[in-house]
């Protein structure tokens, strides 16, 4: 087996052992979102206008909050150091945790995404932009984010840290994903393949950056 | 490039640029502060208000400047594992922070006058904003470590990683909502091309460069502080390590 699929067959495995974490962050997505109507209040129209932009906000911060996993235990329990001693091309590990986060977080956020949009009133036509766009957007946020995990490895308060250093990075994706939706809905369509634009930029780019900050963190 | 490299053989030419550098920032501001902020006439449209441009813009300047510089330190430091790169680039950002600060804080004050609110979500203000958190994540990164060595590489790799994300974000902002009015400058096949007379321009260049110079000159001097620091650490440690030598000697 090639030294991707060993480490995402290995990643699955320990996330479905341990799927807990996966449904809590679901369940923060859930949780977060329906926070908005008690502060906004129960008017449909107005929780329409808002929630492209609300169910998109609360999947960044779910995904956020789920990224520590990525790298944080193997980072403690050595098995980080292994991977980087094995010789294996560490792009490679990086894109292939990624992809295991990506499928433990990122599709169960695009799959609950629609019941979380009905809850908001959101008009008939947003639906399928809504999926696609969560699609598109969601690889950007775990390769950016997975940067991000890999630099704050091992400081005193990475969490808090960690949302100050991603978080103004994903407001393109969250600029553009919101669009895709609010387009679909007024009828000025806009192009959901810039997202794959950012996915790709972010393909070709994030892995090597997670690697260099995984090498100086395990020095 | 590597002859730099030696902190003896650096501040000895940052030493000899620094009287040269201060003393252009001092000349400039007292040249240009007078007619920027007195003498130069008040715009037709906007009154004394104009004058707020002469420091806001020189701040926006610098910003974008500042983490420019601390990109190319960033870059050097982690391919060459060029120690002052990295100084500079560690030395520069708290001024950076400061000048995106300005830059804000400046912008709003215009705003009230001219655009009737402290805030408007316009694509510059809100670049500059993020512009401002990605500052503050490259300092919180660089102090959040025990080891001050791990916080410098991380922070370097944070900021390759702002500066490729800084034009990708002002690019969705600006498709994201156009306020602001359009580039005052723009360069053409004739040089500079500007809409603004040059009563205004010239107080504003004045200015560009009293800024510039004093960000050279107050980078030297911290500079300066920060291996001056080190060295006394130095100092300290091996004086440490005779002492305990000396100790286990008398025993």
């Amino acid at each position: 087996m090639s030294v991707f699929t060993t480490v995402l067959a290995r990643d699955l495995r320990l996330a479905l052992r341990q799927s807990a974490d996966s449904l809590t962050v679901i369940a923060f997505f859930a949780i977060a979102t329906v926070l908005f109507p008690f502060g906004i209040g129960p008017e449909a129209n107005i929780l329409a206008r808002i929630a492209p932009g609300v169910v998109w906000v609360t999947a960044l911060l779910a995904a956020l909050l789920s990224l520590d996993r990525i790298f944080t235990v193997d980072f403690e329990d050595g098995t980080l150091d292994q991977l980087i001693l094995s010789g294996a091309p560490l792009p490679v590990v990086v894109l292939a945790k990624v992809t295991a986060h990506w499928l433990t977080t990122g599709v169960p956020l695009i799959i609950m995404s629609p019941v979380l949009a009905v809850t908001l009133h959101l008009p008939a036509e947003g639906y399928v932009p809504l999926m696609l766009a969560l699609l598109l957007g969601t690889p950007t946020v775990s390769l950016v984010g997975a940067v991000g995990a890999a630099l704050v490895l091992g400081t005193r308060r990475g969490g808090v840290l960690l949302s100050l250093l991603v978080l103004p990075l994903y407001i393109p994706v969250l600029i553009f994903g919101t669009a895709v939706i609010e387009g679909a809905i007024t009828g000025v369509p806009v192009t959901p393949l810039i997202l794959a634009g950012f996915a790709i930029l972010a393909l070709t780019l994030c892995p090597w950056a997670a690697s260099a900050a995984l090498r100086q963190a395990a020095e | 490039m590597h002859r730099f490299a030696n902190p003896t053989q650096f501040m000895r030419i940052a030493n000899a640029i620094f009287p040269w550098v201060a003393g252009l920032a001092v000349i400039l501001f007292v040249i240009g502060l007078p007619i920027a902020l007195v003498t130069s006439p008040p715009d037709y449209q906007q009154g004394e208000t104009v004058r707020i441009m002469y420091i806001h813009v020189p701040s926006a300047w610098l910003a974008l400047m500042v983490y420019g510089t601390m990109a190319g330190g960033s870059a050097a430091f982690l391919i060459w594992r060029h120690p002052i790169a990295n100084l500079t680039a560690k030395a520069a950002a708290p001024m950076g922070a400061v000048f995106t600060g300005l830059a804000l804080v400046t912008g709003m004050l215009w705003g009230q006058p001219m655009w009737g609110t402290f805030w408007v979500w316009d694509a510059r203000l809100t670049s500059f904003l993020i512009l401002f958190f990605l500052y503050l994540g490259y300092l919180a990164l660089g102090d959040a470590f025990e080891d001050s060595e791990r916080g410098d590489k991380a922070a370097a790799i944070l900021c390759l990683v702002g500066s490729i994300n800084i034009p990708i974000i002002h690019f969705s902002v600006t498709w994201w909502n156009t306020l602001h009015q359009p580039s005052i400058m723009k360069l053409g096949g004739d040089g500079v091309k500007s809409s603004v007379d040059g009563s205004i321009l010239l107080p504003l260049f004045v200015m560009l460069g009293a800024f510039t110079m004093y960000f050279f000159a107050v980078l030297i001097l911290r500079l300066r502080s920060e291996l001056l620091a080190a060295k006394i650490r130095n100092a300290r440690l091996s004086q440490a390590a005779v002492g305990d030598a000396l100790g286990q000697a008398a025993e």
